[in-house]
C-alpha cells in the first residue's frame, strides 16, 4: 500500500519539482541541451535564473544578452545543460545577436528549444516562435507574463495555441514561481521523446516559390537523407544565406542530422 | 531512383538558378507570409475582455517622456542628475581609499621592502611604480563607478533607456548612424570599453563601425577628475568665488556636450567617406515601464560592469606605473627619460598650445586615463625641479590643496590657453588601452583598432592646433 502510494508520488510531476536541483554554473556531464530563445522584454532570463539559480543580469532593455549565458540543473534525475541566448525579434536579418541565436538553434543541435513569449504581445511574439518552429521541431512554448496579461484584460487560450503549432504550451508567470513544475515537466516529456511535436508550418507564397522550395527540397533530403528542417534550408538557400551555403557546402548539415534521428529511433 | 547522386554543388547550383528566376522581393515575402501566420494564429487565440481598460500608466509617461517638446529637457535633466550624483557622491568614497591606499598602506609597504632588503631600484620599481598607479586608478575610479552603473542601470531596468533611443534616433539618422547609438554613448559616459561592448545591440556592421569609432567622444570616468580639476583650476577663478562651482560646472558640461556635438559630425563624415551607407531602420519595441529592483540591480551592476571594468583597469595600470617609474629614473646624459622626452617635444606641444609634460603624461597614461592629473604633476616637479613639493622621482602624488596647484601650474608657465587645451585633448584624443584591445576584440581588426585610435588622436591635434591659433592671434 504504502509502496503503491510512494510509486503515484514519484510519477507525479508535483513532486518530481522538488527534484529541481539548480546546479548554477556546474554543468558537466550534461544528458540534454536546452536552449532558450525569445523576443526582448519576454522574461527570459528570469526563466534562466529560475531553473539555474543563477543571477544572470535580467535588463529592461533589448539586447541586453549580447552574448549567450550558460547554466545548468537537474530534473528527473537528468541534467541539463541551459543555454540562454540573446533576445531577438527575428531570426531573418543577419545582426550579430538574431546569428548568434540562430546560429546556436541550428548548429548546437539542442534537445528542447525553450521560446519564452510574452502574453501580451503574442501576435508579435509569434514571429520569432514561427520562425524557430522551422529550424527545429523539439520545442517548448513558455507562455510567460500571464499576470501582466490579465492586467491588461487578455484572455488567452493557450491550449489552441499549443494545437495550432503544435507544440506544448505552458502559461505561465515565472517571475512569481508560477508554471515552472509545468515547464520541467513538458521540457522534460520533449527531451525524453514523450511528446512528439507536430510543428506549424509557414504557408508560403505564390506558387512559383512553392515548386522551387519544393523542388530544392528534394536535393537536399537526397543529399541529406533525414533531416528534419529541408523547407527551412532551402529557404535561407534561395534567400543566399552565406552560412547556410556554406554548411551545406562543407556537408555540416549532415552533423546536424544525428539527434532528430536518435529520437524517431528510440 | 533519379538524382540518387546528388551532391552538394548540384543543391547550390540549382538555388543559384531558382533565386535569379524567382527575383528581388522573396525576403518580403517570406516575412509577410510569416506575418500573415502569426496573424491569424494571434486572431484565434487571444481575446480581450470587454472592460473599460483603466488609466495606462504607461502610455502617459510614454507621452510625456517621449515627447517632441517635454523629452529633451527631460533626458538632460536625468543625465545631469546622474552625472551630479556621481561626481559629487564619488567625492568622499574615494577620499577614503585614497586614504587608506596612498596615505597609510603606500608607506607601510615601502618601510616593508626598506626592511626585507629590497634594493632601491626594486622597492621604486615595486611600490612608487606599480602600486600606486594601481591605488590610483582604484581611487577615482571604484566610487564614480560604483554609483554611475548602477544608476545607469536602474534607468535601463525602468525601461527609460530605450525611450532616449528613440528620442535621439532622428539626430544619428541624420548623421548617417544607428539610433542605438543613443544606448551605447550614454554606456560610455561611464566607460568607453563597455560602450564599445555595448555597440553589440546594433545590428549592421557599418554603423556598428561608426558607434565604436565615435564612441571615445563619450567623457568616461577616467577622464572626469580631469576636467574637474583644470576647470575648477583655471576656469573658476576667472568669476567671483561665489559662481565659481556654477562656471567650472558649467565648462565640464560644455566640454561633454561638444563631445556629443563631434559624435554627430564625426558619424556623419565617416557615413559619408570611408563607411558610407544609409542609416538603416530598426524596430524599437518601446519596454513597458517596470518597477527596478533595487537590491538585484546594485548586485549585479556592481559584479557584472563595476568589477569587471577596474579589474581591466588595473592589470593596465600596473605596467603603466613600471613605466612612470622607470622613465623617471632613467638617466642618460644626467637627464631622466622622462626630460629628455619632455625637452625633445616641447616646442611642438607648444605649437598646439599644450606642453611636453601634458604629451608625456598622454603617453604613459595610454593604459588609463585617470592617471593623467598625477603623472602630469609628478613630471611637472621633475621638470621644474621644485624642492619641497612631491615625493621623489617618478612617484605619483596629490596636492592637498587648489592653492599649491595653481602655483605649481603657473611656475611651470601654463596659461588659460594650457588648461582649455588640456580639457580638449582630454576629450579627443585617443581611447584607453582596455577601450583599443575591447574595440579590437570587437571588430577583429587591426584595421578598424587603428582608425578608432588615430581618428580621434589625430582630431584632437588638429583641434588644439586650431585652438592655440586662434587664441595667440585674437586673444593674447
Amino acid at each position: 500500500m504504502s509502496e503503491a502510494l510512494n510509486n503515484n508520488c514519484e510519477t507525479c510531476p508535483v513532486h518530481q519539482t522538488t527534484y529541481l536541483k539548480k546546479l548554477g554554473v556546474n554543468m558537466e556531464n550534461w544528458d540534454y541541451v536546452l536552449a532558450l530563445a525569445g523576443n526582448p522584454n519576454t522574461g527570459k532570463s528570469t526563466v534562466f535564473n529560475a531553473l539555474t539559480g543563477l543571477r544572470q543580469h535580467t535588463g529592461n532593455w533589448p539586447g541586453k544578452t549580447v552574448t549567450r549565458a550558460e547554466g545548468g540543473f537537474d530534473y528527473q534525475q537528468k541534467r541539463y545543460k541551459i543555454v540562454d541566448l540573446p533576445g531577438t525579434y527575428s531570426l531573418l536579418s543577419t545582426s550579430t545577436d538574431e546569428e548568434v541565436a540562430r546560429d546556436f538553434i541550428l548548429f548546437g543541435k539542442p534537445d528542447v528549444t525553450v521560446v519564452v513569449m510574452d502574453a501580451t504581445r503574442i501576435e508579435r511574439n509569434l514571429n520569432l516562435t514561427l520562425q524557430v518552429l522551422e529550424i527545429t521541431d523539439r520545442l517548448v512554448v513558455c507562455l510567460n507574463l500571464m499576470d501582466e496579461a490579465k492586467r491588461h484584460q487578455l484572455q488567452i487560450n493557450d491550449r489552441q495555441l499549443s494545437r495550432e503549432l503544435g507544440v506544448p504550451v505552458i502559461p505561465a508567470s515565472i517571475r512569481r514561481g508560477d508554471g515552472i513544475k509545468e515547464l520541467l515537466n513538458a521540457i522534460h516529456e520533449v527531451a525524453n521523446g514523450l511528446y512528439i511535436c507536430r510543428p506549424h508550418r509557414i504557408v508560403s507564397g505564390s506558387k512559383p516559390l512553392k515548386s522551387a522550395v519544393n523542388q530544392l527540397v528534394e536535393k537536399i533530403e537526397n543529399r541529406f537523407p533525414g533531416i528534419s528542417n529541408a523547407r527551412w534550408v532551402a529557404l535561407r538557400l534561395l534567400e543566399g544565406d552565406p552560412r547556410i551555403i556554406e554548411a551545406v557546402k562543407d556537408g555540416e548539415l549532415q552533423e546536424l542530422i544525428q539527434p532528430a534521428a536518435q529520437s524517431v529511433l528510440t | 531512383m533519379k538524382n540518387i547522386n546528388t551532391t552538394s554543388e548540384d543543391i547550390l547550383t540549382t538555388a543559384n538558378r531558382l533565386r535569379w528566376e524567382l527575383g528581388e522581393n522573396l525576403h518580403d515575402t517570406l516575412t509577410e507570409s510569416i506575418y500573415q501566420d502569426a496573424a491569424g494564429i494571434s486572431e484565434n487565440v487571444v481575446s480581450v475582455k470587454d472592460e473599460k481598460p483603466r488609466f495606462n500608466w504607461d502610455h502617459a509617461l510614454d507621452l510625456l517622456l517621449t515627447s517632441r517638446w517635454t523629452g529633451f529637457p527631460i533626458m538632460f535633466i536625468m543625465l545631469a542628475v546622474v552625472f551630479w550624483l556621481t561626481i559629487s557622491g564619488a567625492n568622499i568614497p574615494s577620499a577614503m581609499i585614497s586614504s587608506v591606499l596612498i596615505d597609510s598602506l603606500y608607506p607601510a609597504l615601502k618601510d616593508l621592502t626598506v626592511s626585507i632588503g629590497f634594493p632601491w631600484w626594486l622597492s621604486g620599481l615595486l611600490v612608487d611604480g606599480m602600486y600606486l598607479a594601481m591605488a590610483w586608478v582604484i581611487g577615482v575610479m571604484l566610487p564614480p563607478m560604483a554609483i554611475f552603473f548602477p544608476l545607469f542601470t536602474l534607468l535601463e531596468d525602468f525601461g527609460y533607456l530605450p525611450r532616449v533611443a528613440f528620442n535621439l534616433d532622428s539626430l544619428f539618422k541624420r548623421a548617417g548612424a544607428h539610433g542605438k547609438q543613443a544606448l551605447t554613448m550614454a554606456m560610455g559616459f561611464g566607460c568607453n570599453a563597455a560602450g564599445v561592448i555595448a555597440t553589440r545591440v546594433i545590428d549592421s556592421p557599418r554603423e556598428r563601425l561608426i558607434a565604436i569609432i565615435t564612441n571615445n567622444f563619450a567623457i568616461c570616468n577616467g577622464r572626469w577628475p580631469t576636467q574637474i580639476l583644470i576647470a575648477s583650476l583655471f576656469i573658476g577663478i576667472m568669476v567671483p568665488p561665489a559662481l565659481a562651482g556654477l562656471v567650472s560646472a558649467a565648462a565640464v558640461v560644455g566640454i561633454a556636450l561638444l563631445g556629443v556635438f563631434l559624435t554627430f559630425v564625426t558619424s556623419w563624415g565617416l557615413s559619408r567617406t570611408i563607411l558610407r551607407g544609409e542609416a538603416s531602420t530598426f524596430s524599437l519595441e518601446l519596454p513597458p515601464y517596470r518597477p527596478p529592483r533595487i537590491w538585484q540591480t546594485l548586485y549585479t551592476s556592481l559584479i557584472d560592469r563595476t568589477l569587471f571594468v577596474l579589474w581591466r583597469a588595473v592589470v593596465f595600470a600596473l605596467p603603466a606605473g613600471a613605466v612612470i617609474w622607470l622613465s623617471a629614473n632613467i638617466h642618460i646624459d644626467n637627464l631622466s627619460l622622462a626630460e629628455h622626452f619632455i625637452r625633445f617635444t616641447d616646442p611642438f606641444a607648444v605649437l598646439i598650445g599644450l606642453n611636453g609634460v601634458i604629451l608625456l603624461a598622454y603617453v604613459i597614461a595610454i593604459p588609463a586615463n585617470e592617471i593623467v592629473i598625477p603623472t602630469i604633476l609628478m613630471l611637472t616637479v621633475l621638470s621644474l625641479k621644485v624642492s619641497g613639493i612631491g615625493e621623489g622621482a617618478g612617484v605619483m602624488f596629490e596636492l592637498e590643496d587648489y592653492h599649491t596647484y595653481t602655483q605649481l601650474f603657473h611656475a611651470a608657465g601654463w596659461t588659460l590657453l594650457t588648461a582649455v587645451n588640456l580639457m580638449l585633448f582630454s576629450l579627443v584624443h585617443n581611447p584607453c588601452s582596455t577601450t583599443i584591445y575591447t574595440i579590437y576584440k570587437e571588430t577583429k581588426s587591426i584595421r578598424w583598432t587603428a582608425v578608432s585610435t588615430f581618428l580621434p588622436l589625430i582630431m584632437g591635434l588638429v583641434l588644439c592646433f586650431l585652438v592655440a591659433q586662434f587664441w595667440r592671434l585674437f586673444v593674447v
